[in-house]
């Protein structure tokens, strides 16, 4: 099952720095178990960011992307308030979706 | 006689059970976006390629933030920043990848040239920042030492 998402957005500015954690395995389909056997491939394959409801980054992940993976950017016109909203859907069609609000710089 | 029977039933339950499971799946609304020819790709020429950035142009505007030396290739910290106007798509490549095309990403609106994550690599090689900008692909190189491999 999908597990919760960590969301950090703090304003800089006038540009929202946003932090995200996502808990996935992140399988390469290269390791092999303590049975000696393959892990399947599972990995998250698509991350949207939106603001708003304006998507500000749509990325395309493969299996490199570390496990448990870490997302950084900065969205620009960001005001205290606003949401941002992230969406992953992995390659077995899990999806998770987790919205933060921007805090004011502290 | 019967034998054979059940044999070739069990066969082609197989292959239509494949079937769907292979048929199905392009279907989805991910896989129209995903580039797997890129992702799939095992050499950089080809993930070029397949973003139709034949001959990047170095770019002094484009800065990757990564330790020189990574002690364990599982988790690689890169961040990639580019000061040139229009981002519109960063792509981050390490060379020597089994799979070398680590991740794209489409910046929209108001995101700005900036991403960070942590990618996974094999073994010490150049980590590629892929830039399109204003139509236009540019890139930046770093190399990265890697104590102790993450693809495995």
């Amino acid at each position: 099952m999908a597990e919760p998402m960590k969301i950090r957005a703090i304003l800089q500015g006038d540009v929202a720095d946003v932090r995200v954690l996502m808990l996935h395995p992140m399988e390469t389909g290269q390791r092999r178990d303590a049975k000696g056997e393959l892990v399947p491939l599972h990995f998250i394959q698509s991350v949207v960011v939106t603001h708003n409801g304006k998507t500000v980054l749509d990325a395309q992940w493969s299996q490199a992307v570390s496990r448990n993976p870490f997302l950084g950017l900065r969205v620009k016109g960001a005001k205290a308030g606003d949401r941002i909203s992230v969406t992953w859907v992995d390659n077995q069609s899990d999806k998770r979706t987790d919205e933060a609000v921007v805090a004011p710089a502290s | 006689m019967n034998n054979m029977r059940r044999a070739f039933l069990q066969w082609a339950g197989g292959i239509a059970a494949l079937a769907a499971a292979g048929l199905l799946r392009p279907a989805q609304a991910w896989a129209a976006s995903w580039n797997k020819a890129g992702f799939e790709s095992k050499v950089v020429n080809d993930v070029l390629k397949s973003l139709g950035a034949a001959n990047p142009a170095e770019s002094k505007e484009i800065t990757i933030t990564a330790p020189d030396i990574a002690e364990n290739g599982a988790v690689v910290p890169v961040a990639v920043a580019s000061r040139l106007a229009n981002t519109q798509q960063i792509s981050i490549v390490a060379e020597k990848n089994p799979f070398p095309l680590a991740a794209t990403f489409e910046v929209a609106g108001g995101g700005e040239g900036y991403v960070s994550t942590r990618i996974k690599m094999g073994q010490t090689s150049d980590v590629w920042a892929l830039v399109k900008a204003d139509g236009k692909y540019y890139v930046a190189r770093k190399e990265i030492k890697i104590t102790v491999g993450g693809c495995g």
